[in-house]
């Protein structure tokens, strides 16, 4: 059925379809829309699950983490300052192998306050031992919702999936909503693990023995999120096969011939398709990477589509002050030991909303093709 | 009510808790109320080492050791849980400290009280953070020594059980290891009831209150007969039963029991004592506010 939904209305369709059982949320601008079109949708009877009104996003956590580990699939969104608050339950979820699915709208972190896109938020939570996917626009995050709990069931590791204040949660978007029986085939009621067996009392999560026993849990969960990607994958195809439509970890475009590679994530890779289409129209070789999912990050296939590139530009809508861009960074790291050797140009752009227009994407190109270097810290565009 | 009759313990003997534990006691009571139905939150606290270390447990029902400041949202997560998944049968109980539940799970109390989410919270209070090593809570009383209240505590202890009533739960309750009948009838009565319970239990702590390991019980009940830790219940927030008459012994033999007063002088005692008397009558103004009193009233008045 075609629709014309916003990005958060969009989440919450997926959510509804997806049949997550129960929903801890509380408000928060630019998330706060997912709330409360799953509030309208319970008070008009056609919600499977059971909201419950917290008093914080900590405390929605919490309830996720609980009701998880008892077996039920669950779902919670929120933004910015909320996600910062979340951080200890962020941790707490991963280690205790919860397939809690989140939906998060970037918005700055104060201070100072304001509401626009940033991808710091989720970014700073980088370590928390969730997986994240950036998505483009509206019908990816509501197939990326989807994909995510099959993935997230599987693996018994949380997913954030992650879209742009305002660009993405705002804006309408005609898509593509699939029926729901066809959604029950891909994603049938979840079969997780029994934890809290009254016949065989079990005490999860309790203290481990210093020195002897940590270590092998946070290995065992480190190799689940290198193995993910293969789930990932197989999802994504099958999703693909299904419902016509699939995003990979990352997307290549253009890059074949490419001397140079722009890379974006989130809602400002649709802008960078123009930029690429009208680099091409002036006879420029320049491609374009797509990062979608960040963690578990795919350096494999980052290598793969860099490796005939002379040039990289990364462009970030986040910062990690002392040092550069975050997917600047990642991409660095995840190149350093390959055979292809780009030089990568960080460039740091459209903090806290500010539109990034195909215009300053080509300008940018243009620029790192005459350099002969990149700066060792990045380049700051203020639109 | 036959809880008196209950024998079989859902905690086992051989747990971590140091010796005269009145937080172990009290577990051990509520969990065999509560019977083999059950699923328990443990938070850290004195509780997370009385329960064992991984891959042990002390109890004989599941338990999920949660963060510190969620006791309640967890265990209104795993009440939904169980009712999602059709086992209503099962009931939820939070042990959480005086820290956990005065301090930082204030919040997130107050949230699943107000929806009132269906599980028992029962504060296995102490009077301080004694897992960390005896720093002061708002749950510690006034003059109370700590190794961060050297000189004693100055503010009064926080009156958690108004706060609790000020939610109009079905029920809050007091209850004292000394009295271990009144305890486990108090857990039963949670459990017959839907909705938020909560039960705050005095748990005398032999190392932070610097006394002998076999005055555990001793210090609970005298607390009680002095009136400073008196028996009560309150339905929906309104009506205040007192459960059991305390004899009305002087604080002073409370406080003298316990090194970590050993600093008090007589005024100070004195003025305990005042405003122990002051919140007794308090109490019970209420309660005869509310409906007729406990069965020996005129004993009391």
């Amino acid at each position: 059925m075609r629709e014309l939904l916003s990005g958060n209305y969009a989440i919450a369709e997926a959510v509804r379809m997806a049949r997550a059982q129960l929903i801890p949320a509380y408000p928060i601008t630019p998330q706060t829309p997912i709330y409360e079109r799953l509030s309208e949708m319970e008070s008009q009877g056609t919600l499977p699950g059971t909201m419950v009104r917290v008093e914080s996003e900590h405390s929605a956590m919490a309830m996720c983490v609980a009701a998880s580990l008892a077996g039920v699939r669950v779902f919670t969104a929120t933004s910015s300052q909320g996600i910062a608050l979340m951080h200890e339950m962020l941790h707490f979820a991963s280690g205790n192998r919860v397939p809690v699915v989140m939906g998060c709208v970037n918005r700055v972190l104060a201070a100072p306050w304001s509401f626009g896109s940033d991808q710091t938020d989720t970014l700073s939570q980088r370590d928390t031992g969730w997986m994240q996917f950036y998505c483009e626009d509206n019908q990816e995050a509501f197939d990326t919702i989807i994909q995510a709990y099959r993935v997230s069931e599987a693996t018994l590791l949380p997913s954030m999936v992650i879209i742009d204040a305002f660009f993405n949660s705002h804006f309408i978007e005609p898509m593509d909503l699939p029926d729901q029986d066809q959604i029950d085939l891909f994603l049938p009621p979840p079969m997780l693990p029994e934890r809290f067996d009254l016949d065989n009392p079990a005490f999860v999560s309790n203290v481990v023995t210093a020195g002897s026993q940590f270590l092998p849990f946070r290995e065992t969960a480190f190799h689940d999120m290198e193995n993910a990607k293969e789930v990932i994958r197989e999802v994504d195809q099958e999703y693909r096969a299904r419902f016509g439509r699939g995003y990979g970890m990352v997307e290549g475009i253009k890059t074949d011939d490419a001397r140079l590679v722009l890379v974006t994530s989130g809602s400002m890779t649709s802008t960078a398709r123009m930029a690429i289409d009208g680099l091409r129209a002036k006879g420029a070789r320049v491609g374009l990477l797509k990062i979608k999912a960040f963690r578990p990050f795919p350096w494999r296939e980052v290598r793969d589509v860099l490796q005939d590139a002379a040039k990289v530009v990364v462009i970030d809508r986040n910062i990690s002050l002392g040092k550069e861009g975050i997917f600047c960074q990642e991409l660095k790291s995840a190149i350093a030991n390959s055979t292809a050797r780009p030089q990568v140009h960080g460039y740091i752009a459209g903090l806290d909303g500010v539109d990034v227009s195909p215009e300053i994407l080509e300008n940018i190109c243009l620029e790192v093709l005459d350099k002969e270097a990149p700066d060792d810290l990045p380049v700051w565009v203020r639109g | 009510m036959c809880t008196q009759n209950i024998v079989e313990d859902q905690m086992r003997s051989g747990h971590m808790a140091c010796p005269g534990c009145g937080s172990a006691i009290a577990m051990r009571l509520v969990l065999r109320a509560l019977g083999p139905k059950t699923l328990a939150v443990i938070i850290p606290s004195c509780s997370s080492i009385i329960a064992a270390t991984h891959p042990h447990s002390s109890l004989r029902v599941p338990a999920f050791h949660g963060t510190f400041e969620t006791a309640a949202p967890t265990a209104a997560g795993l009440s939904y849980a169980m009712k999602i998944r059709g086992r209503n049968d099962v009931a939820v109980v939070a042990f959480a400290g005086d820290g956990g539940t005065f301090d930082i799970g204030l919040q997130s109390l107050s949230g699943t009280a107000d929806r009132n989410e269906d599980y028992i919270y029962v504060c296995l209070d102490n009077e301080a953070y004694m897992n960390t090593g005896i720093q002061a809570s708002s749950a510690t009383p006034q003059n109370a020594w700590t190794i961060t209240t050297p000189k004693g505590r100055t503010a009064r202890k926080k009156n958690i059980m108004e706060i609790m009533a000020a939610h109009r739960i079905p029920y809050a309750a007091t209850a004292s290891i000394g009295y271990p009948q009144d305890l486990m009838d108090k857990v039963q009565k949670a459990r017959s009831m839907e909705g938020t319970k909560f039960i705050h239990i005095l748990t005398p702590c032999a190392t932070g209150w610097r006394m002998a390991e076999n005055l555990t019980v001793t210090a609970a009940m005298l607390a009680v007969e002095t009136k400073v830790f008196p028996l009560y219940e309150i339905l929906g927030g309104k009506t205040r039963t007192i459960t059991y008459v305390p004899q009305g012994l002087p604080v002073e033999e409370y406080l003298k029991s316990q090194g970590r007063y050993r600093h008090l002088s007589g005024v100070e005692i004195e003025r305990m004592q005042a405003e122990t008397d002051e919140d007794w009558e308090c109490l019970l103004r209420r309660a005869m506010d509310c409906q007729p009193l406990c069965a020996n009233e005129k004993e009391v008045v």
